[in-house]
């Protein structure tokens, strides 16, 4: 089943290349922020910050805990440090030390994952983070995000320069979809809502929000009416949000490019039980490891495209 | 397969290597062909002279053990595990495509044979170093080889398998250090220089041996000294070109992770005829 919006969705820059250009623009605003990477540069586009404040980048080689270390110090002497590498690598191999040095001490790093999710395709599941949300999530103190587009990234960047605190941006690999209107308003704990619907409510993050949006337009072709809402902030969460769609729409599906087990949507999930108990279903990857392909087949197979966030809605629905 | 010394017969092996790893790339449309093709002389002499295995009895116990812990360079591995039999060479061109065998990096879950998923690097040698305890443990002949970059030991567990290593007198392994020069971001002596590597390695109670990695007949002579050391494992520091055998591959960064265009590769094949 090919499904087409209405307002064809406009392709954007990958949401790695926006944190890049934003990280730039930051730095020319503010002189104490530094970017670290591991050998990464190209591809999490901190190579533009290096090319423009060399003496403000800190390579650090193929050596991600030492990354995350140096960087807790460098915030420790009053630097704003962003530390870059693909989230796999940065999240896993940096695990310890964004526990004992970054969150637990309560220190202003910023970490940024890219390439995160399935939709890098090819390299495989080595560099895929499927892991990272609940991972990040799990450490007390930091903000955890997941911008959607390039208009979220850039905004998101500067709310994270502005936010005292350890937090973690999750940016992807390929292009994303526009979702968000150029003056749209982003803060740490907020989100959007992208449609108005009253049968159901579709939240999702990173790129399933331009596939819930699509979803919610198959879905009002049939008659059914669906809220879209980014839910970018995946920690602090918008419980408000959450609980407004649970007590208007009664039922919600959650879609994710994350482990089920463990992003978003156990999140929500949390908030709704919380607070106005109904039903509810998870769109994300299940219990275990992808492979290699192209981003899209590989989008198709996992069931992370809106067919199958219509799939839920319609589940949800018949529980309701 | 028919294992052989002869070098001519070894050299022909690794300029067939070297063309099957630049159609590979070339159709996948995206892989790394600079580490691989930095790396053909060291595996080819491994498999097709230096190891003890047998591709029709991929889980012998008494097998020796490869990691290409840099799981990057992955078409060098599945051209020789093809030419050894281990896997079909008709499927080499259907690298990186959904359902394929021939993973992005080398996946177990996809072929058996495979010693190690390999592809997060840093983690190369201390598997290796557990199969090495392990077949000493089972008072097995069997010794362990393992590929590592020269940007991948950067990472701090390279250097923790070393000081264990050295300390457990693992004398049935061997790392090969892949020297050429060249990481992802650029030149390694940019990034984080390494030298003096062989030092390092002696001074955590390695024997180091320095050699061309290209020379087949080094290699051979460097693996049967390692075989002959007892008490330490065996560092060898192979000085190797980044993309070794296509003239505008050679030391060039670019080629680390972008594919070759269709008239790239039939220059690359024209110079590896
Ligand atoms: C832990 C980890 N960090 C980063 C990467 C991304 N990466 C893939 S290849 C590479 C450069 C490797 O350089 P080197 O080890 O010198 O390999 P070679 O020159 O032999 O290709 C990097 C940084 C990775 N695969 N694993
Ligand atoms: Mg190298």
């Amino acid at each position: 089943m090919e499904i087409r919006t209405k307002f064809e969705l406009k392709l954007g820059m990958a949401t790695r290349e926006a944190f890049g250009k934003a990280l730039v623009e930051a730095g020319r605003k503010n002189p104490d922020i530094v970017a670290l990477d591991a050998d990464l540069s190209k591809s999490t586009y901190t190579s533009l910050f290096a090319k423009e404040f060399p003496g403000r980048f800190v390579e650090c080689g193929i050596a991600e805990a030492n990354m995350i270390g140096i960087a807790a110090g460098l915030a420790s002497g009053g630097k704003i440090p962003f530390a870059a590498s693909f989230s796999c690598f940065a999240i896993n191999k940096g695990f310890e030390q964004l526990r004992v040095a970054v969150a637990y001490p309560n220190v202003n790093v910023k970490v940024v994952g890219t390439h995160s999710g399935i939709s890098i395709g090819e390299d495989g599941p080595s560099q895929m983070s499927i892991e990272d949300l609940g991972l990040a999530c799990s450490l007390p103190n930091f903000t955890v995000l997941s911008p959607a587009d390039e208009v979220a990234m850039h905004a998101l960047v500067h709310a994270s320069v502005a936010h005292a605190g350890p937090v973690f941006i999750r940016a992807g690999r390929p292009k994303a979809p526009i979702v968000h209107s150029p003056d749209q308003r982003f803060e740490m704990g907020g989100s959007v809502q992208l449609m108005d619907g009253s049968d159901l409510s579709i939240i999702g993050n990173g790129l399933l929000v331009a596939e819930a949006i699509r979803a919610a337009e198959a879905l009002e072709a049939e008659g059914i009416s669906a809220r879209v809402i980014d839910m970018y902030s995946i920690k602090p969460l918008d419980r408000a949000a959450i609980q407004r769609a649970a007590a208007e729409t009664r039922a919600i599906v959650v879609a994710e490019e994350h482990l089920v087990a463990t992003g978003l949507g156990v999140r929500v999930a949390q908030v709704v039980a919380e607070t106005n108990p109904c039903a509810m279903e998870f769109v994300g990857i299940q219990d275990t490891y992808a492979e290699s392909g192209t981003p899209q087949e590989l989008m198709e197979k996992y069931g992370l495209v809106a067919r199958n966030v219509v799939a839920a809605a319609r589940r949800v629905l018949s529980r309701k | 397969m028919r294992k052989t010394s002869n070098v001519a017969e070894l050299e022909a092996i690794a300029k067939q290597v070297r063309r099957e790893i630049v159609e590979m790339i070339t159709h996948a449309k995206s892989g790394h062909p600079g580490g691989s093709l930095s790396a053909v002389e060291i595996a080819v002499t491994l498999f097709f002279d230096v190891m003890r295995h047998d591709p029709a009895n991929p889980k012998w116990p008494d097998r020796d053990r490869f990691i290409l812990s840099k799981g990057h360079a992955a078409p060098v591995l599945y051209s020789v595990f093809a030419e050894c039999g281990y896997t079909p060479k008709d499927q080499l061109n259907s690298l990186r495509k959904l359902g394929c065998m021939y993973q992005g990096h080398p996946d177990a879950r996809f072929i058996p044979a495979l010693e190690a998923s390999t592809g997060s690097l840093g983690e190369g040698l201390s598997i290796g170093i557990g199969m090495a305890l392990a077949a000493k443990l089972d008072q097995r002949p069997s010794r362990t080889y393992v590929v590592l970059g020269d940007g991948e030991i950067q990472e701090g567990q390279i250097w923790e398998a070393a000081m264990f290593g050295g300390d457990k007198g693992v004398d049935n392994l061997v790392a090969i250090v892949d020297y050429n020069h060249i990481q992802l971001d650029g030149f390694v002596n940019d990034i984080l220089p390494l030298d003096p590597v062989a030092d390092k390695w002696r001074a955590f109670n390695w024997h180091a041996i320095d050699l061309d990695g290209h020379s087949i007949p080094a290699l051979q002579a460097a693996f049967a000294e390692a075989a002959q050391t007892k008490g330490r494992p065996t560092a060898i520091i192979a000085h190797t070109i980044k993309g070794k055998g296509v003239s505008f591959m050679e030391n060039n960064p670019k080629f680390h992770g972008v594919a070759p265009t269709e008239e790239e590769m039939e220059k690359a094949l024209a110079e590896l005829a």
